[in-house]
């Protein structure tokens, strides 16, 4: 069946192609051209050969061209190809090398960096430590908080009783105060009224037969001793002569004269001296308690003078006056007397200021 | 007429002027008769009598002008109008001491009553001459020149410097060492006087060495002279922080701890606040103050005086406590608390206790401790009653709610807070809440104390918006307890069974 259709097709081409062959232009041109050349001695079948070549030499010739072409361009796809291939494994192989290289680095950076990772970690955690260590102990130490806060406690108790005993001092010193100058006071009193002491024919005004017991006052008449009034302030004159016996002694650290104002500390240990008012002069004559006194002590020193200006002027003006005054006038026969006022002043300030 | 009666004419017209001059003085010290004195005309008599050539007339006439100019203000211009003062000036530089001394007296009391009246003293040449008077020997011109030069220095900073460029500190330093004590308590006061305006004139009162001697005079007796030392080393060190470090290193203070305990309430007002100007620098100056036990005296201190003299203590407690949470728990420990307590009660001066709110909330803000501190003396009711109180100052409502709040945000102690959560406005409620929501969730005590004492019902009570920072502390703090007792403390919760009682069929 299948051999049948085939040779039918074969068939069916030598049809085609003998109509072809012989109904071509060119059979018709070689058909004259042969009748015009007079071809007709060829023999018949190589004239038929000759005007079928005719025909198909363009045909031939397209087709040969063809045929070349192709195989030229088959040639050249298979070169490119054959070089595409080639180039294809240079270029695997060259790539596949710098991946690795690359690949490479990376593994040895990622290792790297692990490493550092580590041994930043372990720096962490020691500098962790230290950190916290250093913080507790020096900076936010709590037990030296702790032990600065009790003695702070305990400095403030301290504190607090110190101030509590000096205040206590200050107030009994200061009652001391109050009692001496009372006391004195007192003194005085009594010195001033030294006339209404009690006699043996009639009871002072202080000791009347109806009472029990001598007032407190008349005790304190009994003991002051009378004293003329001088030159000097009185209440001076009582202090020194009158402050006798169970008077005194109660006061502990009594003080010399604390009843005239001080310039300096009224609570010293030391005597205090009765001030050097610029009116009155010193006198060479006072009692020796007081010269002994002024003469122990450091008197303070100061710019000023501790005598008039024009003390010089009177001393001479007064000695004058009194040889004047005397009748005989022989010095040497002159009897012995004692230094005047302004001879006394003289003397007493030259020798404080250490000229005799 | 014989030589004799003419002279005797003379005496009489002498005798008359120095009755006339003597007796005005006389008058002049009683308030009443100025007026009239002042209506008769006596200015410009005075000022003629002043160029009498008798001195003691001179100087009574003084002594009369400065005790009319010392008694009010129109005088004392009067005086000025009168021109007298230039004369004054001239005369001070010729004359004996006691003229120097009725002089200096009428500068002073001219130029005490304001800054203009000392600016015409300046103006006319007065503070050379005063200056001049430093020098003398005599101590009565001395301390009435000081005294003359303390009233023109302390109006304003230009008249202090105007006293200083006349060379007075070194006299004046030079006066401090004198044996008297009234020259000495003048001096200190011209100092302090001089030195509070600015820190210029404080450093110019130092370098003249005057620190040395104003704390060797902080053990002398005299009660007047303390005052004026201590005040004027309160103006020094109060400007920098290098003038009181050098006012610390002259090793006053043991010392002058203990003149925390003398007798005259200035005095100890003054000591307290030299240690106030000295503290409010830095801690480490306070540190020196704490470790001489100065805080302990100071609060006994508070305790023994009333009204404005304890203000200066208070504010030493406050600087204190807010340099360092150290130094504020030395000042817990030391039994700040319960005496700012006690001020607070006593005291009823809005400015007082707005200074002891600010104290209270400089001490307690540091951490929880400091908090608790406060808030167990009960500080924290009775610093709301006061922002609450409609009768307080703006001031003293503002440092209540700010020493409040900062003191909330620390606070862990649940029993003082528990009394501010009912009648609490809400911006002060918020960190109430705030504080019990960061508590309770971790302490199961303080949960049950919580529940009893009726503080979830309060807490249930409290209104809030929803979406507020308020409901999210309420809902943490709702978080904490079981549905059941949360919901049997919500309110109309009895209306709720009730209901359901109601509602409900017995089967």
């Amino acid at each position: 069946m299948a051999e049948q259709l085939k040779i039918k097709s074969e068939v069916e081409e030598f049809k085609k192609e003998y109509f072809y062959r012989n109904s071509g232009a060119m059979t018709k041109a070689i058909k004259i051209s042969e009748a015009q050349l007079n071809l007709r001695h060829i023999e018949p079948t190589t004239k038929a050969t000759y005007f079928q070549a005719e025909e198909n030499r363009q045909r031939d010739y397209q087709a040969a061209n063809r045929i070349q072409s192709w195989f030229r361009a088959s040639k050249v796809r298979a070169y490119l190809s054959h070089l595409h291939k080639k180039a294809i494994i240079i270029q695997r192989i060259w790539r596949g090398f710098t991946a690795r290289a690359r690949f490479r680095q990376m593994v040895k950076a990622a290792y790297f960096i692990m490493k550092m990772n580590f041994y930043e970690a372990m720096a962490v955690r020691i500098q962790q430590r230290w950190r916290g260590f250093f913080v507790r102990k020096h900076i936010h130490n709590y037990y030296a908080r702790k032990s600065y806060l009790e003695g702070l406690s305990k400095k403030n108790e301290l504190v607090r009783m110190e101030l509590a005993e000096l205040e206590e001092l200050q107030k009994r010193e200061r009652h001391c105060v109050e009692m001496v100058k009372e006391q004195t006071a007192k003194v005085y009193q009594a010195h001033r009224l030294h006339h209404l002491l009690s006699t043996k024919q009639c009871p002072g005004v202080f000791n009347s037969p109806f009472r029990p017991a001598p007032h407190e006052m008349e005790i304190l008449l009994r003991q002051v001793k009378y004293q003329a009034p001088t030159r000097l302030d009185p209440r001076g004159r009582a202090c020194l002569m009158g402050m006798l016996g169970p008077t005194a002694p109660s006061f502990p650290g009594t003080l010399g004269s604390p009843w005239i104002k001080t310039t300096g500390t009224c609570c010293s240990s030391k005597p205090i001296l009765p001030p050097i008012s610029s009116k009155k002069q010193q006198g060479l004559f006072r009692k020796p308690g007081e010269v002994w006194e002024q003469r122990m002590l450091c008197p303070d020193l100061t710019l000023r003078l501790q005598t008039s200006y024009t003390h010089l002027e009177e001393a001479q003006n007064q000695l004058q006056h009194k040889y004047i005054r005397l009748p005989t006038g022989n010095i040497r026969n002159r009897k012995y007397a004692p230094p005047s006022e302004a001879q006394q002043q003289f003397l007493y300030s030259a020798s404080l200021r250490q000229e005799l | 007429m014989s030589q004799r009666q003419i002279i005797q004419v003379f005496e009489q017209y002498q005798k008359s002027r120095f009755q006339f001059v003597q007796t005005v003085s006389d008058l002049a010290l009683r308030p009443q008769n100025i007026e009239i004195l002042q209506n008769a005309g006596v200015m410009s008599l005075l000022r003629c009598l002043m160029l009498d050539v008798v001195p003691s007339i001179q100087q009574t006439a003084a002594l009369a002008l400065g005790r009319l100019a010392d008694h009010s203000d129109d005088l004392a211009e009067a005086v000025v109008k009168e021109g007298i003062l230039p004369q004054l000036v001239q005369s001070l530089a010729l004359k004996n001491r006691f003229y120097k001394k009725a002089a200096a007296f009428v500068l002073r009391s001219v130029a005490k009553h304001s800054p203009e009246l000392s600016q015409e003293v300046v103006a006319s040449g007065g503070v050379d001459a005063l200056v001049l008077c430093l020098e003398e020997f005599d101590p009565g011109v001395k301390e009435a020149a000081a005294w003359a030069l303390g009233y023109i220095a302390r109006h304003n900073a230009s008249l202090s410097q105007s006293v200083v460029d006349a060379g007075a500190v070194p006299l004046l330093v030079l006066c401090l060492l004198e044996p008297e004590i009234a020259l000495k308590r003048i001096a200190a006061s011209t100092l302090s006087d001089i030195s509070k305006h600015t820190p210029e004139l404080a450093q110019t009162v130092v370098d003249a060495g005057a620190i040395a001697h104003l704390a060797q005079m902080i053990l002398n007796p005299d009660a007047k002279l303390k005052r004026q030392v201590f005040s004027a080393l309160s103006q020094i060190s109060k400007h920098s922080v290098s003038l009181a470090e050098m006012v610390i290193e002259a090793d006053i203070f043991p010392a002058a701890v203990a003149c925390l305990k003398d007798p005259d309430d200035y005095v100890r007002k003054n000591v307290t606040t030299l240690m106030r100007e000295v503290v409010k620098h830095t801690p480490e100056l306070s540190q020196v103050i704490v470790n001489c036990g100065g805080m302990a005296t100071v609060i006994d201190y508070l305790g023994e005086c009333r009204g404005n003299l304890r203000l200066p203590g208070i504010m030493m407690l406050g600087y204190v406590a807010a340099h360092s949470e150290n130094l504020a728990m030395a000042v817990i420990l030391s039994k700040g608390v319960p005496q700012l307590a006690l001020c607070l009660s006593e005291e009823h001066e809005h400015h007082i206790k707005a200074a002891i709110a600010w104290s209270i909330g400089q001490i307690g803000h540091h951490t929880p401790e400091h908090a608790k501190a406060v808030a167990s003396s009960d500080l924290l009711v009775k610093l709301l009653e006061l922002y609450m109180d409609a009768s307080s100052s703006e001031d003293l409502q503002a440092k209540s709610k700010k020493a409040l709040k900062s003191i909330l945000q620390k606070c862990t102690y649940l029993p003082g807070l528990e009394p501010l959560l009912y009648d609490v406005p809400s911006n002060i409620l918020k960190y109430v809440v705030c504080q019990f929501s960061k508590v309770l969730p971790n302490d199961s005590k303080a949960r049950r104390l919580f529940v009893t004492s009726g503080g979830l019902k309060k807490v249930q009570e409290i209104d809030a918006e929803p979406g507020s920072p308020l409901q999210e502390y309420i809902n943490a703090i709702n978080s904490c307890f079981p549905e059941e007792i949360v919901r049997y403390y919500s309110p109309g919760y009895s209306e709720v069974l009730l209901k359901r009682l109601e509602n409900y069929q017995p089967a």
